[in-house]
């Protein structure tokens, strides 16, 4: 081995080429700006950040679609949309705060770190002011996270946890899609209309922080109404064959099956418990169940006939009645030739909001724009009156409790609305036990 | 210098050179003009390039040298991870004790399993440490959910303790008050220069860790590792026992990915389960195979070449496309697209997977080879070599650039 010889000479050399290495960082100071990314020139860069490969593609590339026309929309091109019926008259057709709107894409991989990197990327390098869109609960707790670092404003996609606005809430970050709790509140009325309040209930929960907390919720909701929780068994998330854990469904003596999945794990695991007969069997004298609380649109299309007269809980639906939705569905279906899916429409409806905190609030700030939406109250957007709450900027609105339709006659209407829960049936109290634990914190406009 | 042969210091220095310098050559499009799509030079993905260069640096310790292919390499990654992101939530923000948690507890991570996995070569090896990698993913993932946090990840809450915390210290991470995520944005002429303190900290470290695997490489333990490469058997008649020189690479390596896990949840506060997943060890072995295995600089530019890919191209949507090609009549500009589309946003994976083919076959050494080639070309080696070969007089190349 060649020695590792020190002399004066090298001594001095290496010691001053660390020093100026150590030494090069520490002249550099971030310059003064009001806020991160404003923006300068005529435009505005929205960052959508959707699942474009992955399990979760479709729904990413639905809200793709919405998030497209919502700038359109913001443009003034197009039909406008929820904009002719929003509550809030702020928005112009003309851009937001008269700058026009551009917006660049990332694939989140419906990974955290991916998520975070394409995030990143959005805000470092094409200076976008706002991030929305994602289709998970672990992506969009991460997103939130590095937007509250960055010092821009998140609005959430598809997230259903509790957590998202409870352990994990972030001042600068938004929801708009319900959570697990208001699927249990809404759910179990129904439910117990429906199946008598005297079941016992067997629960299968995909073995991740979603599943857990929709599992408590939907426990706790039936519980109250007496229903009996026999068994709840953790599926590893990778699971595609459910058969080994449907089996002792049948010996537990439980009449209802509870499937806390998502996507293609709710699409193998029902259609599993319908093959194994579960819906024909008659236990303690009642006929066998299965209910599935988190329904999308694309999975019930992949599960087929399966979802016939199995009952859900849904954010929104297009087949609602209401001018906004109907707008909405209007200019989706010119535009793509198809009805917008739940999460599309959580991502149109966020990206509006954005833009109209930004308006009222007459800045770009972070810190401006969540003020704007704290406590905001509006209507016309397809869930009737809405309230984003100010102690962890929730949206409260109606819930759709829905059922897998028996003729469906399309890929599209395989879903049938039952019931639409009144907002005062799903709130509860900021302070909630499944919900405490958290802190927004203070907002960061990354200054 | 250093204890390094004249040319190694040469190609020390020009890796000090760009490393110190890519800031700067990663912009070579102005702000404003249509090309601008392809710059890489902002904060976030320069420390992805330094990163996963430091852990293909260490990846290729063990499979450039021994032949061990591993497959497991990224929970080395994740434990690195999750070391530094509990460090943050019981003592502060400063990365200095992560980071040595980091390497320390991927170094024991690394002896158990290689203990364990080394005792069979060849594809049972990298079974062995798929299997182990897999079993740690799916701990991190939801067994060991009050450890990790999960699918979600693992995150600082405002009531961490937080023992070190005083009123002035920084809210995000930091080396002794340079905070990372500070950057100066210079502006010359059309063109913007982001320098990041986060981007100077991982590329002063992986500088270092370049120096210690250059050191490794040329010394008596590299030539063992590479014996081992050549003919195990052998070396065993000969009455060596591989055993402990192959464990000791898997260590190295080990902690090699530990840094490089904690210098991510550095950069970027959160550890995430995934990155533990198999994909991730996946992705490393693309990374050496694909700039050069057992080369030094190679598994640098594969990592640097993937990274881009995944943040680049991933982001190029249609419109972006359409803005370019405008100047095309309407049918046929359409048509560009249409053509392109396939092999942009979310078809990334399908652009990089035909790259990975092309490199494979036209170049087995990867992307160092090309670059040998060209240079070759270029100062006309080739011809020189030929009349050697032709004098049946070849002469010894070592064995790695």
């Amino acid at each position: 081995m060649s020695k590792f010889q020190i002399n004066r000479r090298s001594l001095i050399k290496s010691g001053a080429a660390i020093g100026a290495g150590l030494a090069l960082p520490t002249i550099f100071t971030s310059s003064a700006r009001a806020y991160l990314n404003e923006p300068k020139g005529d435009t505005v860069t929205l960052g959508f950040n959707v699942p474009q490969t992955g399990p979760y593609a479709d729904e990413g590339l639905d809200e793709l679609r919405a998030q497209e026309l919502a700038v359109q929309h913001l443009n003034g091109e197009g039909d406008g949309g929820m904009l002719n019926t929003f509550s809030s008259k702020a928005l112009k057709g003309n851009g937001i705060l008269g700058k026009k709107v551009q917006f660049v894409t990332g694939d989140t991989q419906t990974k955290s770190d991916a998520a975070r990197a394409s995030a990143k990327s959005m805000i470092e390098k094409d200076g976008a002011i706002m991030i929305n869109g994602g289709s998970s609960s672990g992506v969009a707790v991460a997103v939130q996270g590095l937007c509250q670092e960055a010092g821009v404003i998140f609005m959430a996609g598809l997230t259903h946890s509790n957590d998202t606005t409870g352990k994990d809430k972030k001042a600068n970050g938004f929801r708009h899609f319900f959570n697990a709790y208001m699927s249990g509140a809404a759910l179990a009325p129904v439910l117990a209309k429906a199946y008598g309040t005297d079941r016992r209930a067997y629960h299968l929960t995909a073995d991740y922080t979603w599943g857990w907390t929709q599992q408590e919720s939907i426990a706790t909701a039936t519980e109250a109404m007496g229903w009996e929780t026999v068994n709840n068994v953790l599926t590893p998330l990778a699971s595609t064959d459910f058969s080994s854990y449907i089996a002792p469904v049948l010996n537990s003596g439980a009449d209802v099956l509870i499937l806390n999945h998502y996507g293609g794990n709710m699409v193998n695991s029902l259609t599993n418990a319908v093959q194994f007969g579960l819906r024909d069997k008659m236990v303690n004298g009642k006929q066998f169940e299965i209910i599935v609380p988190l329904y999308s649109e694309l999975m019930a299309a992949g599960a087929g006939a399966n979802v016939r007269g199995v009952y859900g809980s849904m954010n929104w639906n297009w087949q609602l009645q209401d001018e906004g939705s109907k707008a909405f569905v209007k200019s989706f279906g010119e535009k793509y030739g198809r009805p917008p899916s739940n999460s599309a429409h959580t991502c149109y409806v966020q990206t509006l909001l954005y833009a109209d905190a930004v308006e009222r609030a007459g800045t770009f700030d972070p810190c401006g724009v969540v003020e704007a939406l704290e406590g905001f109250e509006f209507d016309g957007m397809g869930n009737g009156p809405t309230l984003y709450r100010a102690d962890d900027h929730q949206c409260f609105k109606d819930v759709l409790v829905m059922k897998g339709a028996d003729n469906p006659t399309n890929e599209y209407d395989t879903l049938e609305i039952v019931e639409v829960t009144p907002r005062a049936q799903v709130e509860y109290a900021p302070d909630h036990p499944m919900f405490a634990g958290g802190d927004l914190g203070k907002c960061n406009s990354g200054a | 210098m250093l204890g390094l042969s004249k040319k190694d210091t040469t190609f020390l220095l020009v890796v000090i050179f760009l490393t110190l310098a890519t800031p700067i050559l990663l912009q070579p499009f102005p702000e404003n003009s249509a090309l601008a799509q392809f710059n890489a030079g902002y904060p976030d993905l320069m420390q992805r390039f330094a990163i996963f260069g430091i852990f293909a640096i260490g990846f290729n310790i063990l499979f450039g040298l021994t032949g061990y292919l591993s497959f497991g390499h990224a929970a080395f990654l994740g434990v690195g991870s999750y070391s530094v992101v509990w460090m943050y939530k019981l003592l502060n923000y400063n990365v200095l004790p992560g980071l040595v948690l980091a390497i320390v507890m991927s170094g024991l991570f690394a002896l158990f399993i290689g203990y364990i996995s080394l005792r069979r070569s060849g594809i049972y090896f990298s079974i062995l440490t798929l299997a182990f990698a897999q079993m740690s993913f799916n701990l991190a993932y939801s067994v060991l959910t009050p450890l990790t946090n999960g699918e979600t990840g693992l995150q600082v809450y405002n009531n961490d303790p937080q023992v070190l915390m005083s009123e002035g210290s920084p809210t995000s991470p930091h080396f002794f008050g340079i905070v990372m995520n500070e950057a100066t944005k210079v502006d010359v002429g059309g063109w913007q220069f982001t320098f990041s303190n986060g981007y100077y900290f991982c590329a002063i470290i992986a500088i270092i860790v370049f120096y210690l695997s250059l050191r490794i490489f040329r010394s008596p333990f590299g030539i063992m590792l590479r014996a081992i490469k050549t003919n195990q058997t052998r070396m065993n008649y000969t009455g060596l026992n591989p055993r402990p020189y192959t464990l000791a690479a898997f260590v190295i390596s080990g902690m090699y990915a530990g840094l490089a896990g904690g210098l991510l949840a550095a950069m970027d506060p959160l550890a995430g389960a995934e990155r533990m997943q198999w994909t991730a060890s996946g992705e490393v072995v693309l990374m050496t195979i694909l700039g050069g295995a057992g080369t030094l600089m190679g598994p640098v530019l594969g990592a640097g070449f993937i990274k881009y890919f995944e943040n680049i191209f991933s982001k190029i949507n249609d419109s972006i496309l359409h803005s370019w090609f405008s100047a095309l009549p309407d049918g046929l500009e359409d048509f560009v697209v249409f053509v392109f589309h396939p092999f942009i946003g979310k078809g990334w994976h399908l652009t990089l997977g035909l790259l990975f083919m092309l490199v494979v076959i036209f170049l087995p050494g990867g992307l160092i080879e090309g670059g040998n080639r060209i240079w070759n070309v270029i100062s006309g080696k080739n011809r020189k070599k030929k009349r050697d070969e032709a004098a049946h007089h070849p002469k010894p190349t070592s064995h790695v650039n």
